[in-house]
This record gives C-alpha cells, structure tokens and sequence, in this order.
C-alpha cells in the first residue's frame, strides 16, 4: 500500500516557489485532488464546492449511527430506510449542475 | 470547573449484531455493538438472554462480521471503528476479547472516502474487504504463519472514483479465489450534465471484484446494471450448498443474480393498506444454513419477515441454475437493525427502536401463506404486478425473551415523586406505538417467588443445609419473640416438628455445624443435634444469658452479657468444646467468624464489636487464643459484622494470580456501611472504605450470587454487594424494608433469598444482576415529544406526535373493515383505543391479532400527523385524560405557566403546527399555541383558547408572570387574553430556529437550533428583550440545562455536551448597567452579541444526547449532570470538589490511556475531542476499566501514582458511590 501522506509533507510551503516548482506544485495539487475527493481548487465554483459538502455531510450521517437513528425519529421512517435515502441523495445533493459558460 | 464522566447505563440500543461460535462448545453466542460497547450474549439453557461479557471500546464501532480461518476450529471475529479494522477473538479463560490484529487504514474518523462504513468477508475466511460510501474499497488478505498465527497482507486497492457503494457483500465461490459482490453507482457524468439527462440515467451496477491470490491482485471482474433502488447484497450459499451468487435486495423487488446467469427476479408482496408512493424496503436479512437446504429471513421497514427461498438444478456441466424464486410471508416482529437466526432454533431481533427479543422457532414457514414467486412475476405496462397480503398473528414464532432497551430516550426528569429514599429517573421512550414512560430507580430487579404470613412478627430466619454435601437446603427456622419456627423445605414449604429444634425458646443462631450436624443458639444455651438424633445442650453458667453468636462450619463464639466472650470448637468426634473465655471490657454489639478456609482446621479471625465504637481482631489460633489483634474505631456503635472474601480484582475466573482478600464489613448504627480489607497474616485493618446506606443500621448477611460470595445488607432499604465483571459492587434491590434474611436454595430456585418483614415470609431472587437501573414501563401513544410535572397533583402532561400515521379513528375503522374482511369477529376489538393507553398485559396481546405494538401503524402519507396531549397519573400508572390533536396538528412544546392575574391559577400552553413537512423544504400551514386549564384537580384538561402564530413554536416557558414563546427565529412574550394569547414584546435577531428557553430572574438563556446559546435581558420599564451575549461556536443543539447564573450546560448533534460561562466581569457589567443603555447601544461584530460567552467543559460522548438535568440521585450525594441519549444511555457529570482529586484522576486518567489504550485501537483522546478538544473533563469510563488490567500493569500505574492498586480502586468507587 501506498503511504498516505498528509498534504503537507509533500509541498513544503515555505519554500519561495519558482517557475519549475509552481508547475510541480500543481501537479501535485492535482493528484492531492484526485486522491482526496473533495480538496479544493481555485477554480471551484460555489455548486462543485456545495455538493462536496452535501454529499460529505450524507456520509457522514450514514456512518454515525446515533445521528441517523435521530433523523429516522423525526422522520418517523425506519433507520435502514433513511439510511438508503442518505446514499440516493448523494447522486445529486443539489440539484442539477448549473450550465457551464462556454469559454 | 473539572467533572467526571461516568456512564450509568450503557447504550441499550443495538446497532450491529452477529452470531456465531465464540466461546467454544456448541453453545451459540451473540455478539453485538451498541455504538461505543461491545458485548457478548448468550441465551441460556431457559432462554433467557444473559450478558457474558461487555466492553467499552472509546471508538464508534459501525460494522461487524465473523469468519474462521480455514482449517482452524476456532471463530474468530472481528469489527472495526473509523478508520481501523480489528481482529479480535474471545477467550474464554481470561472472558475479554483479545485483539490480535489491528489495521489503521484511515485516521480522519467516519467521513466519506475512509472505509470502514461496509464490510464483508470471504464465506471461506480467507480475505476481507472494506469499503467506504465512496470510491475507497480495500481487501486485505488473511492467512496463517508457520505458528498457525493470524496474518492479514498489506491492503490491496480496489477504488473506483466517483463511484458510490451501497452494499458489498463476500460471494461463496468454494476454493475458487475469493470473490467480493458490490452495488456501485457512478456519478461522473451527472455532476457535469446540466440538462438532468445523465442523472436520470444514471444506473447501479453490480460489480463483482475477484481477488486473485497468485497473483495478490483485485481486480474488476464482472460488472452488470441491476435495479436503480437496490439496497442490500445477500450472499447465497454456493459449492456443494447452492447455486452461489448473490441476491440483490431492491425497493419492492429481491433479485438473484450472479455471473453468467440470467437474472430471477422477484415482488415483495406489499400490505394491502400500504400508500400507493410507497416502496418496500429490506432492511435487515439472516440466512439460516443447513447441510441439506438454505433459506433467507429477509425484514422490511414496516417488519414484516419474509422467507426467500431458491429453487435450483444442476445441469449436465455441473453448473447450478436457479429456477425460481420464492418470497413467502414468514411473520411480522418489531423493524430490527440486524437479525440473527442461531443454529439452536432460536431467532435473535435486535429492535432499531424499543427492547430487543429472542425469539423461538415453531416452524419455518412451511404453511400456507402469502407467496411471491419469479415464476408467476407478471409485467403489465406500468411495471410489475404487485403481491399484497395482511399481516396476521405469529405463527412461525414465538417470543421467548425481551431485552429492556431504552432506544430511544426523547425526555428525561430526576424527580422524587414517589418519595422514596432516592428519586426516579422518569423517560420518555421508544417510537410511534412501541413508545413508554419508563421509571427508573437505581437498583437490581428482584422477582418474588412466594409470601406467606406467619402467625407472629418474627425477628429472625435461617436457612440450613442438613448435610455439608446437599445442594439444597433443608429447613427454614423462624424465630419469634417467643419460640422457634421450624418449616421443612421440599415440594411445598410447611411447618415440622421433628426436627429436632428446641421451638419454646427463640433462637439467636442456626446453622450446620461439621458436616451433618445442626446447631441452634437460644439465649440460654447451645443445642446441639447430632446426625442419629442425639441432643447435646449445653447451659449458661448462672444467670447470664447469650446476647449473640458467630459461628462457622467448626466454630462457635457466643458472647454472654456482661461482655464475657466463649469459645467453642468441634472436635474429632463432633463434639464441641469449649476452648477458650475471654473477658470484653464491656458487652458485645456484634461479632463474626470468617469462614474456615479450604483444607484448613479453623479460621483465624473473630471480629467483636462493641459499644465503644471499636471493633477488635482477634486470634483464634491455639497459640495466641482470643489475643487481640487489632483494634479499629469506628464513628458509631457497630451493630452488625460480616467477614467476606472478595476478590479485589479479576485476571481469570480463578483467581489465582490474585488472592482474594478478606474484608470486614461493619454495619453501624448510623447507617453507615463500614469496609476494611483485613490482612490474612496479622490480622491488621487497612484500607477503609464507608458509604452511608439508608436510615437504619445496616444488617449484614452471607448470600450466593453467581456461586460466589456476596453480602445482603439490610438498612431502610436492602443492598447487595457482589461481584460483577471483577468489580465488587453494591447495589440497592428495588424492594421494600426487610428486618432480617438469608440465602435460600430449593430445587426451584437455586439462588434466592428468604427473607422476613412484618408478619410476612418473603422468598425472592434477584435478576439481570450487573444493571444499575430497573424499570416500570407504562405505554405511550406515540412517539412522546417532552413532558411536564404538573406541580401540585404530581401528575405528569406528555405531548406525544407521529408524523404519516393516522389518527386512532381512522385507525380505529380501517381495522374494523379489514377484521371483517379477514372474516375474523369483532373479538372485543372495540375498546382497543382504551387498551392500548392503559397498557397492553402479556395476555391481552395474545387476544389482540393485530397489537400496534408487534405491527407498528400503517402508513400514511407523510404530511400527516397525529398528535395526543397526555394526563398520566405516574403512581398508578392511569391516563386521566387524553386529548388527540384534530386536523393535521402536532405538539412539539409544552410547559406550565401561571400568569399574572391569577384569574386561572397554573395552565398549560401547548405549541403546535399544523400541516407540518420537512421535505422539500421544512413549511407549515401555520403553528398555534394552545392554553389549557386544568380541570377535575389537574385530572383533566379544558381548551381555554388557542392562538395561532407564524411558525412552529418550539420553546416555551413562564417568565415574570407571562409566557415567553420561541417561534420560529422570533423570541415573543405574550400575556393571557380573554380569547387569544396577546403580543407584549419580541426580538427578532435570532438567527435560525429557537429550541429552548431558560429563565432565571430576569435573565432569559435561548438556545438556537444551530447556533448554540443566546444570552438575553428583559428591561421592564423598556418593555424590550436584548440579546447582550451569544456563543462564538455554531452548536447544533439538541438538549440544554440552565447550570447556575452565568452558566448553561448544553449538548449537540454530534455527541457534544458542553459547558459555557459568561465571564464573571462581563455578568457583573450587565448587572450592574442600571439604565440598560450601554447593552441596547453595544454592536457586537459580523451580527452577533456585543459579548461572547467562554467554553469551560467539552466532552465528547459519541452518541447524540437528548436530555440533560442536574440532579443528585443518592440522597446526600454530589449534584451532577443526568443526560440521557438515543442509543438509550444514561450517563453523568459529577464536579469534582477538590484539586486533589482532579490531580489523582487525570493522572490516573493518563496513564489508563498510556498503557491500556483502547480495544478498538481509537486514541482515547482523539475520541473523546472527536468535534472539539476536550476541556475539564476525566472520562470516567475509561479508569473504571483499571481493575480489568493484569495486576503487574496495576501496580506499575500505581507506583507512578505514590499509591497501592488498592487505594486506587477504593477511589474510584467512593467516586462512584458519590454519583450513585
């Protein structure tokens, strides 16, 4: 297994990047953001950067069962079911995507 | 401000369960994770559940499975928190669990990508894997070294992105490489399609991943659509058992599938009286495996348990097809979170909400029922043709054993309303009609097993054996005033009078004396009854009478009045001599030998109490007969002496790496139960411990608990101390005052007591020892909301509220058409409303075909609610008026107000909304505040008026003679009117929703839904409300408690319970600002309050706290902090009191975490500062766990402590005895 390394002992932030290291700096952004799923970038936008929330929110009441057995009581629904509501949800948390502008 | 955590009920609710094999033998064993505990159950041979054994494991435990290694006879299990998979096995000898691997895949806790939230094994034990609900997947491989040890490999990856996981599962594919089933959903596209069209396509898959073992490799294998709603992955047996594969377990549809194999597809039948928007979920399943056939147990969320059944051939290529499947109504038991069918015919259904059951199985579902089948599947043009059926009485199985669980605790008050010695503990618990009021008192449960009057008032029983060898005993003398009762123990307990007792005379002691012969101790003599019948008596010299006896199996000390003290043995030949007198300074109080220890002649030690407050040690040796030894002041008479062998701490069932000790125990005449450990060699006192027990001097007697040595004592109220789990504990028993009592052993009951109180005999034995509450269950409605004490009846108002449920009328009439459509008759199901309020006795159930309780409600849709508000007389345990919310309302606050023109005395306002939804986004049709007058003495309720208001109001209470309300993100006071409510002030700057309201003088503390407290003044001659201090932490509140002036105590959704304080230089400005001008004027910054309060306690306890209260639960005990959770815990926070003590604990508390760090490899510490570091406070739970270390590691905390291991545990239960 790969070591998983915490961001920051992979780019030293003190350093005074140059032109080379700030293209490094980006790939390895890059692969942060694909290893991570949910690190941001610059560029996010505010529905990329709501539905990493949302979606990060669901699994979290997935996996704390109090908190799921404290929605299935407002809910009046069974905790199992509220548990599969959770997981269809994170497909689109938001709604859908806004339109991109074609740039 | 430090306090100390303690847990006094564990979490009762059950969030995984598996069975298996753990112990060894052919017993079936339990094992089950209620959040943050594990335990170990077991039913017994009368099928009664009984805990082997339960550990906290400071980490949140969210998946278990089982396997066995190839090749090896022992089942391992194994279970993992956030972010670490642990393997573990049970042993047996030491009754721990034993970790013996543990794999850190994640440090970051429950989040998204960290796997841990499924797991599945391979059925042949040779590999795992662990998922995440997104992308992540690992497996592990699992093998055996040359020592047979367990290996686990690195992890071997298995991730997909943007992929979602639903379910995995481990395929039973033989010795083939081990494959793993996973539903998967692909999100890519439709995050970046905005015309929807991509998300409407999206597709589950079911992907099989094939971990090659030459190779050390995973990778996809097989990968097919399947049902957009699949939910469950079930494995199907496979090799010489079954086809393999697995079943896929969709909203209305179960599914077999598998590679290569065409797809044999399903309905779930559906209840008739199901809304037509709803689906049918499976949310728990069990397989039950057999050599010869195999079948599923698969449970919906409305609780119906169908059977799944699969036929199969085997063609000519040795492939097995599947021809059909069968979905076959089983029968309807409360939804449970997991389902475990043991392999000795029982069925183990751990309730999402309410207490557990076993069940036995009386068939398996052979009859005739209800059946869905893939061969009769008929596809019409709007889908498949559904299946409907009507759930009917058990007929498969029946319910042998309940365990008590108080899943979910929605409201709590300590209130002494009983007037009992300690208050009770009164909950509000359960969901829709499983709900109750539970009464909790501190203390075991005994259950009576016969009373009988006697023709006087005794003052004394024994009970006595007639041989050392016999396992039951043979008579039960009572002693009156004035003579001897003697009652021979066999079928029927009656009166004898052969036995040979003196019955002219009462006695002061009986017992056996060697091994066959009895002894009674009258106050003038000993009489002596050999075997053959023969009577020795031996006299008092001159006129002094025996005031009291200590005796054992072979000696006899009598002390006379006048304080002379004479000592007798037995001899060779069974007679017994007089050895010794001894001259007391003054007459005795008390006095007792221990018991003669195996292999041994005699026993050391008399222990003598006087009236001189001493008690003395002294020498029974031949050497240095009656020589004292010791000599121990105590702070009152001694009226009772006990010397007991307790086994200071636990490493094996044996003990024989630590010796018991022996400790005396002194009831004094004060109330105080006195305790000292006496040294076996010299006979010196050390280590003394007291606690105060009740009104009366405590009594002491010998009992059997578990077969070891345990104490009764008698005080106001009756005590046991025993030993659980290797913790000496002692417990009040919920049962009256007794004067006098003994052990009692009959072929009915093994373990019992005999007791006399009053003119009355009383046997009874003493159940689910280990717990620290026992509970009155009185039934509720509905899923009850909060709940009031109406001061002056002492009744109790509950406001209960369902949502999609139907109202009892319509509840009431759809049952009574589907009764007689069902052809069954009206079976006095009229007066069902009634019973179901005044509870539902066992019997009843039986009656009642359809009991809401076993079958929950049907289903409405899910903008309806029904709603009560409850007058419950909590003595009797009556409702004296039930009045059901009409039109779609729901109460969701309550509270009692007396308003300034006493025109009405105390009334009751009720919040309601009408038409309430939460879903697509939260509206209403709009709220009202209802205001009740109590009618018939606060029996009953009359509607004075209503009055509506613009949202939900949430948070009410009485301020300054008006009604403070909380609606919505408005905090409004109103007066009474003649026909509504009337406005007087409001603030509207709440940020979100208000949930509570706390007042104290002219300070009012609001609690926001999402943003912690709000600090607020009401300025009379201003007539306006100011918010002059919030919280700078966004704190989704669930449960508050106003602690003193300055401070509230209060606990949010993510298992928080916090402290906060407005700085005392702040609070003295405030107070001291007499125009109010600075407050109104101050501008806090970005929206907020001018001033901020201060964090001074933070605590994470891992579960979601409902209700907090201060409260003490001994009478003379500290005040601590009760809260309740929904996983039905109950637990407190005590104040330590001095420096000292918070030193010694968090010293304590350190090193508990250095050297015994927790089972499931969490970090202590990270886990109680999961959300927030953790402040003040010293998790009690984890140094209660000291006396579980070898005794090596104890004494080496306690060497870094300057102090004995002793000394140690004796501060850790004073602390607890402060709590309970």
């Amino acid at each position: 297994m790969k070591e998983l390394v915490s961001p920051k002992s992979t780019i030293d932030l003190t350093r005074v990047p140059n032109a080379s290291d700030r293209f490094n700096i980006n790939s390895q952004l890059e692969h942060l953001q694909a290893k991570y799923v949910g690190t941001g970038h610059a560029d996010l936008n505010r529905f990329e950067w709501a539905v990493n929330i949302q979606r990060d929110s669901y699994a979290s009441y997935v996996g704390h069962y109090p908190i799921l057995a404290y929605f299935a009581i407002a809910e009046n629904e069974a905790i199992g079911r509220e548990r599969y509501n959770f997981m269809q949800k994170m497909l689109l948390p938001c709604g859908l995507p806004p339109e991109r502008e074609e740039d | 401000m430090y306090l100390y955590s303690l847990t006094l009920q564990q979490a009762t609710g059950i969030v995984c369960a598996i069975n298996g094999n753990f112990v060894g033998g052919k017993a079936q064993e339990i094992v089950v994770a209620r959040g943050k505990s594990l335990d170990l159950l077991r039913p017994d041979e009368a099928g009664k559940i009984q805990t082997l054994h339960s550990v906290e494991v400071f980490g949140a435990i969210r998946c278990l499975a089982h396997f066995r290694l190839t090749g090896s006879q022992r089942l391992r299990r194994r279970r993992l928190g956030p972010g670490r998979i642990v393997i573990m096995e049970y042993h047996k000898e030491k009754n721990c669990f034993h970790k013996l691997y543990q794999e850190t895949f994640g440090k970051s806790g429950c989040r998204r990508i960290v796997p841990g939230q499924y797991l599945a094994v391979d059925p042949k034990g040779r590999a795992v894997m662990i998922a995440a609900c997104e992308k992540q997947k690992l497996v592990y491989v699992l093998n055996r070294d040359t020592a047979a040890r367990l290996t686990i490999s690195s992890p071997l990856e298995a991730h997909k992105s943007h992929t979602i996981t639903y379910s995995i599962t481990g395929v039973d594919c033989g010795f083939d490489n081990p494959i793993f089933a996973a539903i998967e959903l692909d999100y890519s596209e439709a995050d970046q399609d905005s015309t929807g069209q991509a998300a409407s396509e999206a597709q589950k898959h079911l992907t099989f991943y094939e971990l090659d073992l030459g190779l050390n490799h995973v990778s996809r294998k097989w990968t097919e659509p399947i049902d957009n709603g699949a939910n469950l992955l079930v494995t199907v047996p496979g090799g010489d058992d079954g086809p393999s594969g697995v079943l896929v377990c969709a909203e209305n549809f179960v599914i077999y599938k598998n590679q290569g194999h065409p797809d044999v597809r399903a309905v779930i039948p559906r209840r008739a009286d199901l809304p037509a928007e709803r689906g049918v979920l499976i949310v728990s399943s069990a397989t039950h495996r057999q050599k010869s056939m195999f079948f599923f147990l698969l449970q919906t969320e409305y609780g119906d348990i169908f059977k799944v059944t699969l036929e199969h051939k085997r063609d000519e290529q040795d492939r097995v097809h599947v021809t059909e499947l069968k979905i076959k109504y089983f029968d309807t038991i409360p939804v449970t979170s997991a389902m475990c069918v043991l392999k000795t015919g029982f069925l183990f259904a751990a309730s999402e909400f309410g207490n557990h059951a076993l069940y036995q199985f009386q068939a398996i579902g052979d009859g005739d029922d209800v059946e869905a089948s893939s061969a009769t599947l008929m596809e019409t043009e709007e889908g498949f043709q559904p299946v409907f059926f009507q759930p009917r009485g058990l007929k498969n199985l029946v319910r042998i054993d309940q365990v008590a669980s108080l899943m979910p605790i929605m409201d709590m008050k300590v209130m002494n309303l009983f007037e009992e010695e300690t208050p009770q503990i009164f909950t509000l618990c359960g969901r829709g009609p499983r709900s109750s009021l539970r009464i909790l008192r501190p203390g075991l449960a005994i259950s009576e097993m016969a009373v009988s009057q006697l023709p006087g008032v005794p003052n004394a029983v024994w009970t006595v054996k007639k041989n050392v060898n016999d396992e039951f005993d043979a008579y039960i003398v009572v002693s009156f005033p004035s003579g001897t009762l003697v009652l021979s123990i066999g079928e029927t307990v009656e009166e004898v009078s052969d036995s040979g007792f003196l019955d002219t005379t009462p006695s002061l002691a009986v017992s056996l004396l060697g091994d066959d012969s009895l002894m009674q101790v009258h106050p003038n003599g000993i009489r002596h009854i050999r075997e053959d019948g023969r009577i020795n008596e031996w006299k008092t010299p001159g006129k002094k009478t025996i005031v009291k006896v200590g005796s054992n199996r072979l000696q006899v000390v009598i002390a006379l009045s006048g304080g002379e003290l004479i000592y007798f043995e037995m001899d060779m030949t069974g007679q017994l001599m007089e050895v010794e007198k001894h001259e007391m300074p003054g007459d005795v109080a008390c006095l007792d030998i221990a018991p003669v220890p195996e292999g041994k002649q005699r026993s050391r030690f008399l222990a003598v109490g006087s009236y001189d407050n001493t008690i003395r040690i002294l020498s029974l040796d031949p050497d240095d007969c009656m020589q004292v030894l010791s000599v121990q002041s105590v702070s009152s008479p001694p009226e009772s002496l006990l010397l007991l062998e307790v086994q200071a701490s636990t490493g094996g069932e044996d003990g024989a790496d630590h010796p018991a000790s022996v400790f005396l125990n002194a009831g004094l005449q004060n109330g105080v139960l006195f305790r000292t450990v006496v040294d076996m060699v010299t006979g010196q006192l050390s280590d003394t411990r007291s606690r105060f027990l009740g009104l009366r001097a405590p009594k002491l007697f010998k009992a059997i608990v578990r077969g070891r040595q345990a104490m009764l004592c008698l005080s106001s109220r009756p005590w046991l101390g025993y030993i659980h789990q290797g913790h000496f504990l002692l417990t009040p028993l919920s049962y009256e005052t007794l004067e006098f009592a003994a052990s009692f052993s009959s072929d009915q009951c093994a373990e019992g007591v005999v007791a006399v109180a009053g003119d009355a005999l009383r046997i009874f034995t003493i159940e689910r020892l280990g717990e620290t509450f026992n509970e009155t269950i009185i039934p509720l409605r509905y899923t009850p909301r909060k709940f009031v004490l109406q001061t002056r009846k002492k009744f109790l108002v509950i406001i209960e509220s369902d949502q999609g449920a139907f109202t009892a009328e319509e509840r009431e009439s759809a049952r009574k058409e589907c009764l007689e459509a069902d052809g069954v008759g009206e079976n006095g199901d009229a007066n069902n409303v009634e019973r179901m309020e005044n509870g539902v006795g066992e019997d009843e159930e039986k009656e009642d075909p359809l009991s809401d309780e076993q079958y929950g409600y049907p289903k409405a849709e899910s903008d309806k609610w029904v709603s009560c508000i409850r007058i419950l007389d909590p003595k009797s345990g009556n409702t004296t008026c039930l009045l059901e919310l009409q039109d779609n309302e729901a109460a969701f606050s309550i509270c009692t107000v007396n308003f300034h023109d006493k025109e009405y005395g105390t009334l009751l306002a009720v919040g309601t909304a009408k038409g309430l939804q939460f879903l697509p986004k939260r509206s209403l049709v709009s709220g009202y505040i209802h205001i009740y007058r109590f009618i018939e003495e606060g029996k009953s309720l009359e509607l004075l008026h209503k009055t509506q208001v613009e949202g939900v109001p949430l948070a009410l209470c009485q301020f300054q003679g008006r009604l403070l309300a909380g609606i919505g993100a408005v905090l409004r006071l109103y007066d009474v009117g003649k026909r509504r409510l009337l406005r007087k002030c409001e603030n509207k700057l709440f940020p979100n929703t208000i949930n509570s309201i706390h007042t104290y003088r002219d300070r009012i503390y609001v609690g926001d839904i999402q943003e912690s407290f709000h600090y607020c003044k009401y300025r009379r001659d201003e007539n306006q409300l100011y918010i002059f201090a919030d919280d700078s932490v966004p704190r989704w509140l669930t449960a508050s408690h106003h602690v003193d002036f300055d401070t509230m105590a209060g606990s949010d959704k993510f298992g928080n319970v916090y402290f906060v304080r407005l700085p005392q230089d702040v609070s003295d400005e405030i107070e001291e600002d007499p125009t109010g001008g600075k407050i109104k004027w101050e501008q806090g910054k970005l929206n907020g309050a001018p001033n901020k309060v201060e964090e001074i306690v933070q605590f994470h306890v891992g579960d979601v706290v409902t209700c907090l209260q201060k409260a003490s639960l001994i009478p003379g005990g500290g005040e601590c902090i009760i809260y309740g959770t929904v996983m039905g815990s109950l637990g407190a926070l005590l104040a330590f009191t001095s420096r000292e003590d918070v030193d010694f604990f968090s010293h304590l508390e350190m090193h508990m975490r250095q050297e015994h760090p927790p089972l499931c490899g969490r970090d202590h510490m990270a886990y109680r500062s999961a959300y927030f570091p953790v402040k003040d406070v010293i998790d009690g739970d984890l140094c209660e766990q000291f006396p579980t270390l070898p005794p090596d590691l104890q004494r080496k905390i306690a060497d870094e402590l300057d102090r004995t291991p002793g000394e140690i545990l004796k501060k850790l239960e004073d602390i607890r005895n402060k709590i309970i």
